[in-house]
């Protein structure tokens, strides 16, 4: 399959911050240095008219380094096109800098990153919990953070 | 001189109009909004992490209880994700795409009717909401038949259906989807015209088509905006490229519009359904993916490879290479997002779900800011939240 049309331009303007480029399903993902995530959005955004961000969110690889992704998955409305650009982020400093200042939509996607995985945005507007209750601790998409939530035994099941 | 201090109100999580447990903070300056921040969350069940410790198929039915009020929807954007997952999608069997297809509309009509029945029920016009409550109810019947539940169906499968149509359903559905755009005819007649539904709506909770995007409106509500984008047709799923409709795009950008879209959206709808039962042929229902679909009952029974599938199916379920996808759909309320992450074990190692709602929502202070405390009620109703998809 031809290598997706963003990927050659993102390569040019930004020949460091590109990591991986990934396909799969006919989908391109993009991994790129996060220092750089709010210039290649920027870019994304004003050059390539990737002017849609459909989502946002953390994933843990628990046991990797680095421990975490932040995933944006964006399309293009005029040419109806995906793209998927992924951010690693180490779990000693797990922070980002936010990306509402390129698309609105971020804000609450953002919280909800924050909410759920525990990765800090930077410079984000309004960074409070948005799905846990304002006084919770811990963050619950993490994957040691047990299904049942915290001081609790695990089930073993009713005939134990 | 006038008192400058301004009131801060609860609205919600208790109040009839915000469509369920969601919590808005108005800052008031007299009966004009300043501020309004809504809180959310009091739905939170944490899908995204049952489904980390389920196999794909037992997560069909949590997806059930995202939006409500338009399972099969729910239903089919995870069951196409998993399908492009597993690389299985060119495999499903015509007639289950066509099922698929009709089901979807019927659930995008029967979503739209709690809509406008919720929505004319706030702004006081009681009548529309009897009318529609009583044809959501043919509806929920007909998705009781198919599937054996009346809100939360389970029907879709990966790789198919659970089963196939009952006997008769077809005329059924042929029958209600001949009557339906005329009682939208009806709805309109009560609505449209009408010179108090006309104020309550033209000019309330505007916003632009740039705004619409930079906030990430989805659906009807954005192609009241003037954004002229709808996944159906722009990045067909299902076979909706084979469907002949009309995406209904206008540029009032307030109320009023977003309710005559979907109104329009709604007589689309009838033309699927119908296009679709035109097209239903006898065939399979589940595609020919012996690790994927569970084998026909006779073959479970007769053959040793049927058993031993079945067997591994319910105790292991199917394990999917590593490998990242991600699927929208044009549902009911706007994009439907599922973000799947395999690591080749037998549970989604991550599942993100994007719903419309969360998104929606999130351009509600932008669009009543400014605006009077009675109008919020109108873009809550406009926006067409559903609170379990956004608290997930």
């Amino acid at each position: 399959m031809s290598e997706h049309a963003a990927v050659g331009k993102l390569k040019q303007k930004f020949s460091d911050a590109v990591l991986d480029v990934v396909e799969y399903r006919g989908e391109t993902t993009i991994t790129v240095k996060k220092e750089q995530i709010v210039a290649v959005s920027t870019f994304l955004k004003m050059e390539l008219g990737y002017n849609f961000l459909c989502d946002l969110c953390g994933v843990d690889y628990l046991g990797q380094s680095p421990r975490f992704m932040v995933v944006y998955n964006l399309y293009n409305i005029a040419l109806k096109d995906r793209l998927r650009i992924k951010v690693p982020v180490e779990e000693k400093d797990a922070a980002v800098d936010t990306v509402s200042t390129v698309w609105a939509t971020a804000n609450w996607h953002e919280r909800e990153c924050w909410d759920l995985m525990g990765i800090t945005f930077n410079n984000h507007p309004d960074l409070r919990r948005i799905l846990m209750a304002a006084d919770w601790e811990g963050h619950p998409l993490r994957k040691d953070y047990p299904l049942q939530g915290p001081d609790r035994e695990l089930y073993q099941g009713r005939l134990q | 001189m006038a008192n400058k201090e301004t009131m801060t109100v609860n609205m919600g999580p208790q109040h009839p109009s915000t469509h369920g447990v969601l919590q808005l903070v108005l800052e008031l300056d007299g009966e004009t909004v300043v501020k309004a921040t809504p809180h959310i969350g009091f739905l939170h069940r944490g899908v995204e992490k049952l489904a980390e410790h389920r196999t794909y198929h037992q997560t069909i039915p949590l997806t059930d209880r995202l939006d409500y009020l338009a399972p099969m929807s729910n239903n089919l954007g995870y069951v196409l994700a998993v399908e492009k997952l597993l690389g299985i999608t060119d495999k499903i069997p015509a007639r289950a795409n066509h099922i698929r297809v009709m089901l979807a509309e019927l659930t995008r009509l029967k979503s739209h009717l709690v809509w406008l029945a919720t929505h004319a029920l706030d702004i006081g016009a009681m009548t529309v909401f009897l009318y529609c409550f009583r044809e959501r109810e043919e509806i929920i019947d007909i998705y009781e038949k198919i599937s054996g539940a009346r809100m939360t169906s389970n029907y879709f499968r990966v790789g198919g259906l659970s089963a196939d149509l009952p006997a008769g359903i077809t005329e059924e559905i042929r029958a209600f989807t001949a009557k339906m755009p005329g009682l939208v005819d009806t709805y309109e007649g009560l609505l449209t015209g009408n010179k108090i539904w006309q104020k309550r709506t033209i000019g309330v909770g505007k916003i632009s088509a740039e705004d619409a995007i930079d906030i990430g409106l989805t659906g009807p509500a954005l192609r009241s905006s003037g954004v002229d984008w709808d996944l159906r047709r722009d990045n067909p799923y299902s076979g909706y490229e084979d469907y002949d409709f009309k995406v209904i795009v206008r540029d009032d950008c307030d109320t009023f519009g977003r309710y005559k879209a979907r109104l329009d959206e709604m007589r689309e709808s009838c033309k699927i359904i119908m296009q679709a039962l035109d097209k239903l042929t006898p065939g399979p229902i589940l595609a020919d993916c012996p690790k994927v679909c569970l084998p026909p009952k006779q073959d479970v029974v007769n053959s040793i490879e049927g058993l031993i599938h079945q067997f591994k199916i319910i105790t292991e379920g199917f394990k999917p290479e590593v490998g990242e996808v991600y699927q929208g759909i044009e549902a009911p309320k706007g994009e439907l997002g599922y973000y799947l992450i395999s690591d080749g074990s037998a549970q989604p190692f991550r599942m993100k779900i994007r719903p419309p709602s969360f998104v929606n929502l999130q351009a509600l202070p932008q669009m009543v800011e400014g605006s009077l405390l009675a109008d919020v009620i109108a873009t809550i109703g406009t926006l067409d939240i559903v609170l379990g998809e956004i608290d997930r």
